[in-house]
């Protein structure tokens, strides 16, 4: 299929590119790696009236530590992530995410600020930001505001980005030592969204109390949705097998997913459940405790 | 109509045209540069078949790409591997062990398998399925071309002290 | 294993593929890399609803699109008398754009031809059509009520299409009733589709002498050609039907499709070449295959023979009888559904019914509803062997029919050529290491664990067939094969099959060169040409080997009786002295003086003698029977009880294919047709939803696995060669796919089995596991 026709402004500086959003206001969209936009519009899904391409903008794409953060430009692809070795080595969430989003193919272009910003009920990158407590970085008529990614996701493909406006980076607290994660995603093959999937991350304390954690749920319901409950439940505690089984009974209570080709409401549910209690699992294993 | 002035290096080659912004990316390298071995196969981004190398090494579905987007960037087709007719190990180990059938998801493996090579020049049998995963095949149920990538790999690492003499 | 004994010259051997170089150098030649000069590009505009009257079509808008040429409905087609078409077994007509209503979702209502592609596209999406929605038939079940009549159009005012029936019903049912057990079972085969990459699509055009060149994605280009003939009234020599190559085909690039007669009418109209390629949508929603309910019972006494076996299917065809089954067989070659087993008396009944539904059933990766059948005899004795409390094998092993059966006439009236079932099962069982999994499974159950092991021990019907019975259109299904041997030995092939990736070019080579001592290498192989090659009925169902090759073979050794007497001529001495061995001539009694195939090719231009100069034959072959191969496939599944996922851990298919020309190519096919069978198991299906909506359009919904998720294949084979075939083969491009999906189901039922499930329907994906398990363990809680 052919998308339809659109007016195109190729943007050199994130100047530009904002000016160019300014100037179209609601008629204006982002295109970022476009692996969510072009698909949509090839089907006519979507027919924006004037794309912006960020693309050309070099000083977007990047991925740096800086002031307790790791921080990832808006045209900072996928893959960049999944092939630092750094990465790998110390965000074991992230390095989990970047290799079940999506294809291989799809994440040498597809952003991360990108997918956050789109908002898919079934992302994977939105249910990370939420478990590690991400910040997003907006560019308004105001000049620069940081969104934290609870009030940052609004509902489905709805974001705190307003008319005009775009995103430039994406900013995730960098992990401690005694911090790890898990990404757990049940798909039905390479390449489709998630049935539904559960990111965790877990910190314990030196006493082995747990200290902070992060619990989200995507692909459960309009948007990806922060387990509070459970994390409330496993904040102070130390890790049991008990413990573990209330927290991930949390999940379905807050879930409301969809019934569709992936599978029922039910069974979408139950794997709520199943999901938040292999990542708890998992990434305590990691911290080396096993529960 | 909205058309813009493109040009990209296509195996080296500077290709300049008008096109339309919605032009797709797969569209410009078959009609523009007339070169047809990059196939269409869906239209949701999902088989790879029209997977090329952007800037030498970063396989993307060329399908989910404007043409407008790959402005004055290099791009690198199936037809690029096989200079002067000589088979690129990969298309040798394809031809060898079977690893295509009717040939149409092929050039898409082939180009997402050099960029599989280069980013890990060793790759496991998981590894290499991982690697091929955005690329669907229906004909050769994959474990041929798994095969074929195992032989590159052997072959290219042997290759590169070779070369590293001269 | 009985691998033959004679060193073989081409045969047998695994040669590399001659099409390959240019496929890996991105230099094949697809439908859509072909362009004409001035071509108008096609876009269709397709039914949201799957059932309503068209009250309007109103095209003022699309052509005001830049670059819009013309719009089409039916009005204009019926005007030239091309509205509807016939199927290919002729016992139904197909609208080729809506003709006063709609039938399915995604129908064809209106073609669009514009100057560019997109401007096409632009112009389909601006067509206003104005929909009267109707109550939908979304299942055979409703339609056979007859409450809505879908096809007013028809004769008979029913939704049933026919009945068809196999077999003695009576001496059946008494011998159910004298059974020591029945076992019962509803197995539904789902919808699916052969889902080739390349969607298929062509370019039509009227030469400046009035001839049609059509470009097309044809698996049987002459079936095309005469077909077209039929619905246009073209005269057969002015259509020239060309089929390029083919990004696979797998039975979807049968059917003649109302785009093609689009194509062909806007180019006759308008007098410009017109290209139309299918998008992925209009692929998935044209056609689809299987589509079975089907209810089996099957007798047994209390120490496992089986009785008796009786099916009664109710099968949804969609909106018309798109079938591409031979006209005698309207259910295929359903009639295999007594599978490798000695059954006394059986008895197969099939309805078919018209629904709100895409039209098709292709044959689809098998030989016309031999997986339907194979599917549902191998689950089913899986049942049977659980209710007689007996290992699968065992229940099998029991009942096979025996190798000194054969030639075997089954109780549903196919002659079975040949087969040794125990052997290839022992092999198999064998090279699995069946004892020590068994031991593995009985340590996991007893954790709680749910490990599987799946048989499938199916025999398959392939090769249609002998013209006695078999016919597409009233043409009988034979194949032609034409070989011409040039002076220097070199030669080209041309036969009416049509390679979609098995390899045609080098297994047509090897034949050949097999019967003629010379070099496969210097063989052209030439299909899909109507101008060129011989007449034949394409390659589908399994049928190439078994018939196209045999027209080869035959023909090669027609040139072979041709060149006995040029070589009499060369060496001076009698013809009746010469005898052919180690693929040469010699003169009897005199071992040095022999002449080779070559040199005789040299003299058949050069020094002919009174022999008619030349070297070369034509032949048509109508094969005396159908062949069957057969084969033992395992499969290990380990099965994720909180998430019902399912790993297959293992997957062994030993197959025995009669002779083989080329087992690397052999083994590929495996590998291709059991990564289908193991999708179709687990993944796809075009499912509908109550109103009629089709839910699977397109890749994301339509699942293709990917090499992550496709087990790594462990192949094998055994040799029974066909009595019948000229070199004894067999088929081998289906079996995979129409013996694994019951090794699969199998094999996860078979894990559940500790649960109590007894069966879960295709495709088994996570949920229905899941479902299924949390069902069993609700009830063991009650
Ligand atoms: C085959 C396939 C499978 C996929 N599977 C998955 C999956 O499993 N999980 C998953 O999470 N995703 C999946 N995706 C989506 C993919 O990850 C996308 O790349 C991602 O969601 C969007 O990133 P992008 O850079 O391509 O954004 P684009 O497509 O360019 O943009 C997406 C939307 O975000 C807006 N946007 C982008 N950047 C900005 C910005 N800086 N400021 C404001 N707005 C912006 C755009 O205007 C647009 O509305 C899949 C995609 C494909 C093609
Ligand atoms: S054509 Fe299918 S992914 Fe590009
Ligand atoms: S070889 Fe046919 S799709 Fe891969």
């Amino acid at each position: 299929m052919f998308p339809a026709s659109f007016e195109y402004v190729r943007a050199h500086t994130t100047d530009e590119a904002f000016a160019a959003l300014q100037q179209h206001g609601f008629d204006g969209r982002v295109l970022a790696g476009g692996q969510s936009l072009i698909p949509a519009m090839r089907y006519r899904l979507a027919r924006p009236a004037v794309l912006v391409d960020i693309n050309p903008i070099k000083d977007l794409e990047f991925l740096k530590e800086e002031n307790g953060f790791l921080r990832i430009g808006a045209t900072t692809r996928d893959a960049a992530l999944e092939f630092a070795p750094w990465i790998l080595q110390r965000y074991s969430l992230i390095t989990a995410v970047s290799k079940v989003v999506a294809d291989p193919i799809v994440r040498h272009m597809g952003t991360v600020v990108g997918s956050v910003c789109h908002n898919d009920p079934a992302g994977d990158w939105t249910a990370t930001s939420l478990a590690s407590r991400a910040v997003m970085v907006v560019r308004g008529k105001n000049g620069l505001r940081e969104v934290p990614i609870d009030e940052f996701l609004v509902d489905s493909y709805t974001t705190a980005v307003e008319e005009g406006e775009m995103a430039l980076e994406l900013k995730i607290p960098i992990p401690d030592a005694h911090t790890q994660g898990s990404y757990q995603k049940i798909e039905r093959k390479v390449g489709d969204y998630a049935t539904c999937a559960a990111a965790v991350q877990i910190s314990l304390n030196a006493d082995g109390t747990i200290r902070q954690a992060g619990i989200a749920i995507t692909a459960a319901g309009p948007i990806a949705m922060r387990v509070a409950a459970a994390e409330a439940m496993l904040v102070g505690q130390k890790p049991s097998l008990e413990l573990i089984k209330a927290a991930a009974a949390e999940a379905p209570k807050i879930a409301s997913p969809n019934a569709d080709q992936r599978g029922s409401s039910e069974y979408k549910k139950d794997m709520t459940r199943v999901l938040v209690g292999r990542g708890i699992t998992e990434a305590l294993q990691r911290l080396g405790v096993n529960a | 109509m909205n058309e813009i002035p493109v040009s990209i290096k296509i195996n080296g080659k500077q290709v300049t045209a008008s096109v339309e912004s919605r032009t797709l990316l797969v569209h410009f390298i078959r009609e523009q540069a007339e070169l047809t071995g990059t196939h269409v196969g869906c239209d949701s981004s999902s088989c790879g078949v029209c997977t090329v190398l952007l800037d030498g090494d970063k396989p993307v579905k060329s399908c989910t790409m404007f043409a407008v987007m790959a402005h004055g960037h290099e791009i690198t087709t199936v037809e690029s591997l096989a200079p002067g007719g000589v088979l690129h190990p990969l298309q040798q180990a394809f031809w060898d062990q079977h690893g295509l059938q009717c040939g149409y998801c092929t050039p898409g493996m082939l180009m997402t398998s050099v960029a599989l090579l280069k980013h890990n020049p060793n790759p496991t049998e998981h590894e290499i399925r991982e690697g091929l995963s955005g690329n669907l095949c229906r004909c050769t149920g994959y474990n041929n071309i798994v095969k074929s990538i195992q032989q590159a790999a052997g072959v290219m690492s042997q290759a590169i002290p070779a070369a590293a003499d001269d | 294993m009985t691998a033959p004994t004679t060193e073989k010259f081409a045969m047998g051997k695994s040669m590399k593929r001659k099409e390959d170089p240019r496929f890996l150098q991105g230099k094949g030649n697809y439908i859509d890399d072909i362009n004409l000069k001035g071509q108008l590009y096609m876009a269709l505009v397709h039914s949201p609803y799957p059932h309503a009257n068209i009250k309007g079509i109103d095209s003022s808008a699309a052509m005001k699109v830049e670059g819009a040429v013309a719009c089409v409905t039916s009005k204009e087609l019926n005007a030239y008398n091309v509205g509807w078409l016939p199927t290919f077994h002729g016992l139904d007509k197909q609208m080729v754009l809506a003709d006063g209503k709609v039938l399915y979702q995604y129908q064809e209502v209106a073609a669009c031809y514009a100057e560019t592609r997109e401007a096409a596209y632009d112009m389909a999406e601006l067509v206003e059509v104005d929909y009267e929605p109707l109550e939908v038939v979304n299942n055979p079940f409703k339609a056979m009520k007859d409450d809505v009549i879908l096809r007013p159009d028809r004769e008979n005012k029913t939704n049933h299409i026919y009945n068809w029936n196999v077999g003695d019903s009576s001496a059946t049912d008494a011998a159910l009733a004298a059974s020591d057990h029945v076992v019962k079972q509803h197995v539904v085969f789902p919808r699916c589709h052969a889902a080739p990459l390349e969607p298929c699509g062509c370019i039509a055009e009227f030469d400046t002498m009035g001839r049609l060149q059509f470009y097309v994605t044809s698996q049987a280009p002459h079936v095309y050609r005469t077909a077209l003939f039929l619905v246009l009234g073209i005269p057969e020599d002015k259509i020239h039907v060309i089929s390029p190559d083919l990004g696979g085909g797998f039975g979807n690039k049968v059917p003649v499709y109302p785009g093609y007669v689009c194509a062909i009418a806007g180019a006759l109209v308008l007098k410009r070449p017109v290209k139309w390629i299918e998008t992925r949508t209009e692929n998935l929603t044209s056609s689809f295959a299987r589509d079975y309910h089907m209810d089996i019972e099957i007798g047994a006494s209390n120490d496992g023979k089986l009785t008796a076996l009786k099916v009664n299917t109710v099968a949804d065809h969609g909106a018309f009888d798109a079938a591409a089954d031979p006209s005698k067989y309207p259910a295929g070659m359903f009639g295999i559904v007594s599978g490798s087993y000695d059954f006394p008396v059986a008895y197969a009944n099939l309805d078919a019914y018209f629904t709100n539904k895409q039209p098709g059933g292709v044959a689809y990766r098998c030989s016309f509803r031999v997986t339907e059948a194979s599917y549902l005899i191998e689950r089913a004795m899986d049942i049977v062997a659980d209710e007689l409390k007996m290992d699968p094998t065992e229940l099998r092993r029991k009942n096979f029919i025996r190798k000194d059966q054969f030639p075997y006439k089954s109780p549903l009236n196919f002659t079975y050529d040949s087969g040794d079932y125990e052997h290839t099962m022992d092999v198999a069982l064998e090279r699995i290491g069946y004892k020590q999994l068994l031991k593995e499974q009985a340590e996991k159950r007893a954790k709680g664990e749910l490990m599987g092991i799946g048989i499938s021990t199916f025999t398959e019907v392939t090769g249609a067939g002998p013209s006695k019975h078999f016919d597409i259109l009233g043409i009988k299904m034979f194949d032609g094969a034409e070989i011409r041997i040039h002076p220097s030995g070199a030669g080209i092939i041309r036969t009416g099959s049509k390679s979609q990736g098995q390899g045609h070019e080098t297994t047509w080579a090897q034949i050949v060169a097999e019967e003629l001592g010379l070099d496969p290498q210097n063989f052209l192989v030439e299909e899909g040409d109507t101008d060129t090659a011989p007449y034949g009925l394409g390659t589908y169902a399994s049928r190439s080997t078994p018939v196209a090759g045999g027209a080869l073979a035959l023909a090669a050794r027609k040139i072979r009786e041709k060149a006995r007497k040029i070589a009499a001529h060369v060496l001076e001495v009698d013809e009746r002295d010469l005898e052919w061995k180690d693929y040469k001539f010699e003169v009897m009694g005199a071992p040095g003086k022999s002449i080779t195939m070559k040199e005789i090719a040299f003299a058949a231009y050069t020094n002919p003698g009174d022999n008619e100069p030349g070297l070369e034959a034509t032949l048509y072959y109508d094969p005396p029977n159908m062949v069957f191969p057969h084969g033992t496939y395992v499969a290990v599944v380990d099965v994720d009880r909180e998430t019902g996922e399912t790993k297959v851990r293992r997957f062994l298919a030993i197959d025995d294919a009669g002779t083989i020309i080329n087992p690397m190519i052999v083994e590929g096919q495996v590998h291709g047709g059991l990564t289908e069978g193991f999708a179709i198991a687990f993944m796809q299906e075009i499912a509908y939803d109550e109103a009629g909506n089709n839910l699977a359009t397109n890749f994301t919904d339509y699942l293709v696995p990917t090499s992550l998720e496709s087990p790594s294949w462990e192949t094998g084979h055994t040799v029974t060669p066909s009595p019948h075939h000229p070199i004894g083969a067999k088929s081998v491009g289906e079996s995979p796919n129409v013996g694994s999906p019951a090794a699969f189901v199998n094999a996860v039922i078979d894990a559940l089995s500790p649960l109590g499930v007894r069966h879960i329907d295709m495709p088994l994906t996570r949920e229905k596991v899941w479902a299924a398990i949390r069902a069993a363990e609700g009830q063991a809680a009650d």
